[in-house]
């Protein structure tokens, strides 16, 4: 059961690296507008160079 | 209606449609060939505006967008070059500094407003687009707010550039002064955000070894690890109690020096008694820790204390929107000359004449000098559809100007606009307390001194009785009795009603009206103005049987053309664009009538006194009973030896009067009419909207005294009326919502202000302030039952200390959820 003195020091390396990453999103204001980027995600950002290449795809999905 | 070209509201169906502009969705006119291949196919435009934005967004390689979008997007032909050539004026360093901010050497940022935004598809469009554009280093748009937060190398583009830009595919971008305020509220958003996630996380660690330190205690672990573990919870708690737990410390202090009781005394008594022991505990090697109980604590009371902000910005967000719809920028016109000069909306004076373009934002509250168009008012009134407005009427800070260009004399400016009043009246509802409020306030004061008695007396009554458990149950008292969710009861209720209620186009001046407003039995209302537009409407028209109506109505309409009467007015609406230019030899006799010559026939229209005296006519005895029975007002039409047609008008009803009384008297509203009108159109408006209790020719005066029988006869009586002719009644009576619209705000004195003209909001009021009574009485019975029936629980030892964190926590989430379920 040693192991536990190493495990929980990486599980605490773990919560640092999250609650850094937690503070980054809210300083970075991820959480102002929870309403737009899920309409945005919805938008096909590729260029389309012909119309039924497109079309094609959209069948797919 | 006038307001055609700003597109039908079925226009989003027509979407590339066959006759419809593919761009814009506005019909496109026959013989017109401008056209755009977009999608492997032409389509068609309606004008080379939308052609050109069409163009625009095609060559930027977004053709994307005609597929994904879900509403048609803003007519090209509003485009106004002179905006071009004004946008160079955002280069000068005065005027920006207003509003950009300079991040680094040569990197630039400003917020802007977006109009034109109709679905997602624009956003993405605009991000896109502008994010494309050389020079722009980062842009986001907010899809919510509507606004873009860009930064760009001012070496590279200029800011100018970037909006003549964002105009080419048809969008109007205006940067914008986010104010204090609104920074303030996104600083303390992010503040508690960041409490919330450090509380979580720590929590979530403290709670797993917390779990782990329960199990060894019931199956035997070794110590080395058992004390590891309880250090290791010290470690983790201190970050969340440094960190989350400072506000509850803060406001405690601050209420201590006051010598106050309130709710964060406990709280903070509470996290510090059971940290401070289970430290104790850790340090000696022995007792019991409840770090858990801490975290847990803190995290749900910051959860809860976070959805209240929550429920609140929201209602402060609809205020927000007006204030941050105002314009930076306007055109004032040279008092000599007439040339425009863009200045800062912030330094127009009263008196100044101002250029306000289609598609621009009203920049102050003033009159129309010349032109006509139709103003959007929906952000002060709620009112959706746009207004007709011409020459002398009033224009309001804050509205949109929507089709046509406007010259305005400015009246008020600042803090003397009716926005500004609109905003502070919600502020301070917002401030004012119900009676219920007050009394919780009261109540959860002395619970709390009562509270920390019932503590100090579990605390003596076990250390004589069990001194081992004596600690743990009085902490668990301490934690379970603590009335946040008393507190939380009514303020958060109030505020998502307030809120909800200005979007709808209801300001309510006192929070206290919705308690009020609940108990109405009695609905009294004025008729004209109220149940009725308030104007005449052309009613009916009765013919000699000899001539075609319509031709009558053309000729009429071809006189009255020439007529600024309110009648005259009236029957043009009716008439459209229907009436012969043929017209000469026009002869206004004043409060009488016209007569001129149409296709060589001598015409005249007016009064039957008019009519009498200048032609050899005769008018139908039926038609004079009909007049003399039905106390209509009349025009008659006539030629040198005949009547023509007779034109009767009435004040028109209000389309949603009917529905509204209807839905009054399923509620089981006792619904009266009183006027100070004649009996018989008072009985004709009765009738037609279904009140049975209908009295007329009553003075302001007669009116308040009714009220007043009503109000000893035990009726809670709730008026609608004229906001200044009726002030005197709805004073009187227990709750009173004023017609009026937004110019009124000032000169009434009532609870409620309706601001749009939608008469049906006021039963959605009435039904809006029964949910919140009974959603603020389902909270406080909550809040009762929790803490009476959670005090003497813990008291006799049957609650844990983390049992009762989770307790207390809920029971406030529970609170302030359940009122956020009026906002939906």
């Amino acid at each position: 059961m040693e192991i536990i003195y190493l495990l929980i020091p990486i599980s605490l390396i773990l919560l640092a690296g999250i609650v850094w990453v937690l503070l980054w999103a809210v300083r970075d204001g991820q959480y102002d507008d929870l309403e737009g980027p899920a309409h945005r995600i919805l938008m096909d950002e590729d260029k389309i160079v012909d119309g039924q290449k497109n079309s094609r795809r959209g069948d797919a999905g | 209606m006038s307001f055609d070209n700003t597109g039908e509201p079925g226009a989003a169906a027509t979407l590339g449609a066959a006759g419809a502009c593919f761009h814009c969705g506005l019909p496109v006119t026959a013989g017109l060939d401008i056209r755009v291949h977009i999608d492997g196919q032409d389509r068609d435009m309606c004008c080379h505006g939308c052609q050109a934005v069409a163009e625009a967004i095609i060559a930027a390689g977004h053709e994307n967008f005609y597929r994904v979008r879900t509403e048609p997007s803003p007519s090209g032909q509003d485009l106004v070059p002179d905006f071009l050539r004004e946008a160079e004026v955002y280069d000068v360093p005065e005027i920006q500094s207003q509003f950009v901010h300079v991040a680094a050497e040569n990197t630039r940022e400003a917020s802007l407003i977006l109009e034109g935004i109709t679905c997602a598809a624009c956003v993405w469009l605009n991000e896109q687009y502008i994010a494309g554009l050389p020079g722009v280093k980062s842009v986001s748009v907010n899809y919510a707010t509507q606004r873009a937060l860009v930064r760009w190398d001012d070496s590279r583009i200029k800011l100018s550039e970037i909006l003549q830009a964002i105009q080419k595919i048809g969008y109007r971008a205006l940067p914008y002064n986010p104010d204090q305020q609104q920074a303030l509220h996104r600083r303390q958003r992010r503040q508690q955000q960041r409490r919330l996630a450090v509380a979580g996380l720590f929590g979530m660690q403290v709670m797993m070894l917390s779990i782990s330190l329960y199990a060894g205690a019931w199956s035997g672990m070794e110590r080395d690890f058992e004390q590891f573990f309880r250090w290791l919870s010290l470690g983790l708690t201190l970050p969340v109690l440094l960190y989350s737990a400072p506000p509850f410390f803060g406001a405690a202090w601050r209420d201590l020096k006051r010598l106050r009781v309130a709710m964060d005394l406990p709280v903070s008594l509470a996290i510090a008694i059971a940290f401070a022991s289970s430290s104790l505990a850790t340090f000696k090697g022995q007792g019991e820790i409840y770090f858990d109980s801490v975290v847990m604590f803190i995290f749900f009371l910051s959860a809860s204390r976070y959805f209240e902000s929550m429920a609140r910005q929201r209602c402060a967000a609809s205020v927000e929107k007006l204030v941050q719809s105002m314009p930076l920028m306007t055109t004032r016109l040279e008092s000599a000359s007439d040339a425009g000069e863009a200045v800062a909306a912030a330094t127009l004076a009263i008196g100044d004449r101002v250029l306000v373009r289609p598609g621009e934002t009203v920049p102050a509250d003033g009159e129309i000098l010349s032109g006509e168009s139709a103003i959007d008012e929906s952000l002060l009134s709620g009112e959706s559809i746009p207004l007709a407005r011409g020459p002398g009427e009033r224009l309001l800070g804050g509205s949109i100007n929507v089709t046509n260009p406007l010259q305005m004399r400015v009246s008020a400016v600042g803090a003397d606009t009716v926005m500004a009043e609109i905003q502070r009246t919600m502020e301070r509802a917002q401030a004012d307390k119900p009676p219920l409020a007050r009394l919780a306030d009261r109540v959860a004061a002395h619970f709390i001194a009562i509270v920390l008695l019932i503590v100090a007396s579990v605390a003596l009554f076990w250390w004589w009785q069990d001194p081992a458990r004596w600690f743990e149950i009085a902490l668990s008292v301490l934690i379970v009795s603590c009335p946040c969710a008393l507190s939380l009861a009514t303020p958060t209720a109030i505020s998502a009603t307030l809120g909800r209620m200005q979007s709808a186009g209801l300001l309510v001046r006192q929070a206290a009206a919705l308690e009020r407003l609940n108990h109405v039995t009695h609905v009294v209302f004025d008729k004209t103005g109220t149940l009725t537009r308030g104007k005449p409407e052309l009613e009916r028209i009765i013919c000699d049987p000899e001539f075609d109506q319509d031709h009558c109505l053309e000729l009429a309409a071809g006189l009255e053309r020439h007529s600024e009467h309110p009648l005259a007015r009236a029957l043009l609406r009716e008439a459209g664009a229907a009436g012969s230019d043929k017209v000469s030899r026009i002869v206004n006799v004043a409060g009488g009538g016209i007569s001129a010559n149409i296709d060589g026939d001598e015409y005249f229209i007016g009064s039957v006194d008019f009519i009498a005296g200048h032609t050899d006519a005769t008018l139908p005895r039926d038609w004079l009973d009909a007049i003399a029975n039905d106390a209509v007002t009349a025009v008659l039409l006539a030629r040198a030896e005949r009547v023509m047609a007779m034109f009767t008008f009435a004040d028109g009803l209000r389309e949603d009067a009917p529905a509204l009384i209807e839905s009054l008297q399923r509620m089981g509203k006792s619904i009266i009419l009183m006027t100070g009108d004649r009996e018989a159109s008072a009985a004709r408006v009765a009738e037609a909207t279904g009140i049975d209790d209908c009295r007329a020719q009553m003075s302001p005066l007669a009116k308040m005294e009714a009220v007043q029988a009503l109000q000893h006869e035990g009726a809670r009586v709730l008026m609608v009326g004229d906001g200044i002719n009726d002030a005197p009644v709805l004073s009187r009576a227990d709750v009173s919502i004023a017609m009026g619209g937004a110019s009124s705000l000032a000169k009434t004195s009532a609870d409620i202000v309706l601001i749009g003209n939608q008469l049906q909001t006021v039963s959605e009021a009435i039904m809006v302030a029964g949910r919140t009574q009974s959603i603020i009485r389902q909270n406080m019975a909550w809040a009762l039952l929790y803490n009476f029936g959670a005090i003497p629980a813990a008291a006799v030892g049957l609650v844990a200390p983390w049992l009762a964190a989770i307790g207390m926590s809920v029971s406030s989430l529970i609170v302030v959820l359940n009122a956020m379920r009026l906002l939906r």
